[in-house]
């Protein structure tokens, strides 16, 4: 019982800065502080006119659909080998893929800003913060997918192949919509990693800066603190919205071919 | 007569692992064939080399006359009821039946689907989802949708090793219906001997990669040509000898001298040393009252272990290393020895079968 | 077709750390970049106790988080894994990693509204009447980086343990408890040192990266709270001296991962000692 008491005080610290958002997005005075004054949707309203910020939002919003297609696609493939394939060295490559999850991101960040500047010269731009972003993404892009793989039977390609198929059709006919549910929550994810990152674009990012980037400019503006709230509570939603997505997907997925659910993704 | 099936020389490489060694077997149409050996020994590989899920290393496997090399395994006239069955999850159990017929245009989908399933028992359970069924519906949904495609070879990777021994050996029953029903070759995978001898034509014995022994079920039992083969199938006892001449006449530890006839020496006859093996079901006991014209010998009982039907008793005897393993049904009258009783056992030189030594 | 991502790595993460490192022995005065080899970043850093107290405090705050982070999810791990009903679990899962995938930045900053001089705990515990003047030592120094990281880093240290708790054969407690240990000793002897793997992974995959972290210090740490991650952004992308910057990165890398790898040897020696 204490413990049940104890596990929802940390939910409730886990969500204390959330359920702060709304309530200033809404609150009508310029100051980030108790007490509350008023309910107001300007903040909101000035969001449609900034130009700067459409452009930041355009610009994430092409990172991350890159970066979730991308990181899928190469988690796909090391999923499927690891679930499937024996091959020498197993482990230590699998492991090495992932080690991206426990680098300190400031070194992936400066590491690739010195080759990309002083060593290749092509300059900084989105293609610069996509590479880094497949980078991070891609070990959550094979966690997910190593769970869908690894509920595959290998026989499974075998048998539609025995059955006339070729080994492309195998796949695109048995193991793609057994793993489709796996893929899409791999795609949601790695989007939302990659609209949320800060630290490695603030390095690599262009002209044209990303969501986090611009919002971190705003940051140092106290009058503008209020629209980040507004800013913030849409992201949030946002996030949610496709977690939530990701989730059922991923238990529609496990309830299709009738596997018990063990717990969350990752 | 060659064949529908054909291997010569069939060689396996798993990088430094030798799986299968210099395979030569054949196969004829219609019949039903075993693959049986321990774990491991290499029975998957082998059927898998026949579905083309494995390339050869070394040697040719034809199939009806025609050489498989480069052939995948979806041109092959195989098809295959996996250890898993590989029921897809996500298809219904009629889709699951269908699978095969999406690039055969020819037959009619739903006519084939129907005789498929009534073929295996599963009438109306089309609509059901796959992952719904239990294992003995699964293995028929397995067995239709390989049944369908109407290969000249069916595979089946220990088909039953799944399922619980009631229902396992149901379905032994109803394999062999249906193998006689359609006529087309069958190849068994299994590692229990029992399922083998039953269900089979003919039996080939695998052992670390090699065929130990191919032969229709009771030559294998009662003619087995190595130790392994006899071990690994059924119990036997193994006796020290000594082959004295050509005409087969051997003095056997314990049990003194006799002759044999030459198909009780399926390896051959090798002079000196050598070794008998008896199957405890060919040696008796004689109890009061009974009476025999066949040898006899004394003993003691060491141990005595009751199965209901049947008491299986190990009796020492005087000159024998290890006690004799006899095996006895117990008929009505007949008392249950205890240890240390003295018995007399009876023997005969016609079950008898001369092995190569001890190594 | 593992080679994909496999190549993707080498060429994103592998070249680009010989890069670093080959940086590292460079100099750089202003925009000229100077090729000759040289160990002076390394002499600097050596030398000026600025870096050596940056990188001490950046090691203290790093520990800190992760003892506290591990220290409060284990209760929760277990929590999730023992005493929620199975069909249950991945929503509990769900709720606690969705905080972690919404935007950080603001998160952070929301730490600063709740700690702040007017923030949320002062005002409230004014209005409790617990205090009389706003507390100041939870704001602009290290203790509210240690807060702020615990917080983003929580859901990296409760999926690994979970995961190990998860895997613990149910009947081995029972077997405890059969053979005269008590609940509570069941734990010591049996739960913890199952759990064992699970909780060295959420150290290390809580420690290695918050010694990366530059956004919370920035925000949250004032003058005293600043920390190596810092540095290293200020010499790349306000100083502009790159090599010195790179020097400082792996210096820092290498302190953790030798902590890290210590960690793993002496937890190692400990689980082989009881045993
Ligand atoms: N893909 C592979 N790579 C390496 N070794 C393999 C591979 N497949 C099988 N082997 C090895 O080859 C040997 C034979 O395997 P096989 O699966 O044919 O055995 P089996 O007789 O079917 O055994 P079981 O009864 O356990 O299924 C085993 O020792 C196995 O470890
Ligand atoms: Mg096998």
């Amino acid at each position: 019982m204490t413990l049940r008491i104890y596990a929802i005080a940390y939910l409730v610290f886990l969500y204390a800065p959330i359920i702060l958002l709304p309530l200033f997005a809404f609150n009508d005075a310029t100051i980030i502080a108790f007490p509350l004054s008023g309910f107001t949707t300007e903040w909101f309203q000035q969001l449609m006119t900034t130009q700067a910020l459409h452009r930041a939002a355009q610009n994430s919003l092409f990172i991350a659909v890159l970066t979730a297609l991308l990181s899928t696609i190469l988690g796909v493939c090391a999923a499927r080998a690891g679930a499937m394939y024996d091959f020498p060295l197993k482990r230590g490559i699998l492991g090495l893929v992932m080690i991206p999850l426990v680098l300190p991101e400031i070194i992936v960040a400066v590491s690739l800003l010195v080759v990309a500047v002083q060593i290749f010269d092509v300059g900084l731009s989105n293609w610069t913060v996509i590479a880094a972003h497949v980078l991070i993404c891609t070990p959550f892009s094979i966690a997910i997918l190593n769970g869908a793989f690894q509920n595959l039977d290998p026989a499974m390609e075998e048998a539609a192949m025995d059955l006339g198929e070729s080994r492309w059709s195998a796949f695109r006919l048995v193991t793609l919509p057994l793993v489709m549910p796996g893929i899409i929550a791999s795609m949601l994810i790695a989007f939302t990693i990659s609209l949320d990152e800060f630290i490695i674009a603030f390095f690599l990012t262009g002209a044209n800066p990303t969501m986090p980037v611009y919002i971190w400019g705003l940051l140092r503006f106290p009058a503008s603190l209020p629209v980040v709230m507004a800013l913030g509570t849409i992201l949030v939603a946002l996030s949610i919205a496709l977690l939530t997505c990701a989730e059922l997907l991923r238990r529609r997925g496990m309830a299709r071919v009738g596997l018990k659910d063990k717990g969350g993704f990752i | 007569m060659t064949g529908l099936i054909q291997l010569n020389g069939v060689n396996k490489y798993y990088g430094d692992y030798h799986a299968l060694r210099d395979i030569d077997l054949t196969i004829n149409e219609g019949e039903f064939f075993s693959l049986l050996g321990p774990s491991g020994c290499g029975k998957t590989t082998l059927l898998r080399t026949i579905a083309g899920f494995e390339g050869v290393s070394g040697g040719v496997v034809m199939i009806g006359g025609r050489d498989m090399a480069g052939v995948p395994a979806n041109q092959r006239p195989t098809n295959m009821v996996f250890q898993s069955y590989a029921i897809f999850p996500h298809l219904t159990v009629a889709e699951n039946v269908a699978f095969g017929l999406r690039k055969r245009p020819d037959i009619d989908k739903s006519t084939a689907v129907d005789a498929a399933l009534d073929m295996v028992g599963l009438s109306g359970f089309g609509h059901r989802v796959a992952h719904a069924l239990s294992g003995g519906q699964r293995q028929r949904v397995a067995l239709a949708r390989a049944l369908i495609l109407k290969p000249q070879v069916l595979l089946l990777d220990e088909p039953l090793s799944a399922l619980d021994k009631k229902m396992r050996e149901q379905m032994q029953v109803e394999l062999m219906r249906l193998q006689r029903h359609i006529g087309i070759t069958f190849i068994l995978v299994t590692h229990d001997q029992e399922e083998a001898l039953v269900m089979s034509d003919r039996i080939a014995v695998m052992f670390d990669g090699k065929i130990g022994q191919m032969d229709d079920p009771e030559t294998l039992y009662r003619r087995p040509k190595t130790r392994l083969v006899a071990e690994f199938i059924g119990k036997m006892n193994f006796l020290d000898a000594m082959v004295k001449d050509a005409d087969i006449t051997v003095d056997v530890q314990g049990l003194g001298t006799c002759v044999i006839a030459p198909e009780q020496a399926p390896s051959g006859v090798t002079l000196g040393a050598g070794a008998v093996g008896i199957r405890p079901e060919t040696l008796a006991i004689l109890f009061d009252g009974e009476t025999t014209d066949r040898e006899t010998i004394q003993g003691t009982v060491a141990e005595v272990v009751y199965y209901g039907d049947m008491t299986y008793y190990d009796v020492t005897i005087a000159g024998i290393a290890t006690p004799l393993n006899i095996a006895m049904k117990n008929l009505i009258g007949r008392p249950v020895l205890d240890v240390g009783d003295a018995t007399t056992v009876v023997w005969d030189a016609r079950s008898l079968v001369l092995l190569p030594a001890a190594a | 077709m593992v080679s994909p991502p496999l190549i993707y790595v080498l060429l994103m993460l592998a070249f680009p750390m010989g890069a670093i490192i080959l940086f590292s022995f460079w100099t750089q005065e202003f925009m000229t970049l100077d090729t000759t080899f040289t160990l002076a970043n390394y002499r600097e850093i050596w030398e000026k106790p600025i870096f050596a107290a940056l990188l001490q405090r950046s090691l203290f705050v790093s520990g800190c988080v992760t003892l506290v982070t591990v220290i409060l999810a284990f209760p929760v791990a277990y929590f999730v894994s023992f005493h929620v009903a199975p069909e249950r679990k991945s929503l509990w899962l769900f709720l606690i990693t969705i905080p972690f995938w919404t935007s950080y930045l603001i998160r952070v900053f929301l730490w600063k509204v709740i700690l702040g001089y007017n923030g949320v705990v002062n005002t409230g515990l004014i209005k409790i009447g617990l205090i009389d003047e706003p507390l100041t030592f939870i704001l602009y120094n290290v203790n509210a980086v240690i807060i702020t990281l615990a917080h983003a880093f929580a859901p990296f240290a409760i999926l690994p343990i979970f995961v190990a708790l998860e895997k613990i054969d149910r009947s081995l407690l029972e077997a405890s408890q059969d053979l005269g240990e008590s609940k509570f000793t069941t734990f010591f002897r049996v739960t913890l040192p199952l759990a064992m793997p699970g909780v060295v992974a959420a150290v290390l995959i809580v420690f290695i990266p918050t010694i990366g972290d530059y956004v919370t210090p920035e925000l949250m740490g004032g003058a005293g709270g600043k920390l190596v991650a810092n540095m290293i952004q200020t010499q790349f992308l306000a100083l502009n001296n790159a090599p010195l910057g790179a020097a400082l990165a792996i210096v820092a890398m290498i302190c953790v991962t030798a902590i890290s790898l210590l960690f793993v040897f002496l937890n190692r020696r400990w689980l082989r000692g009881r045993s």
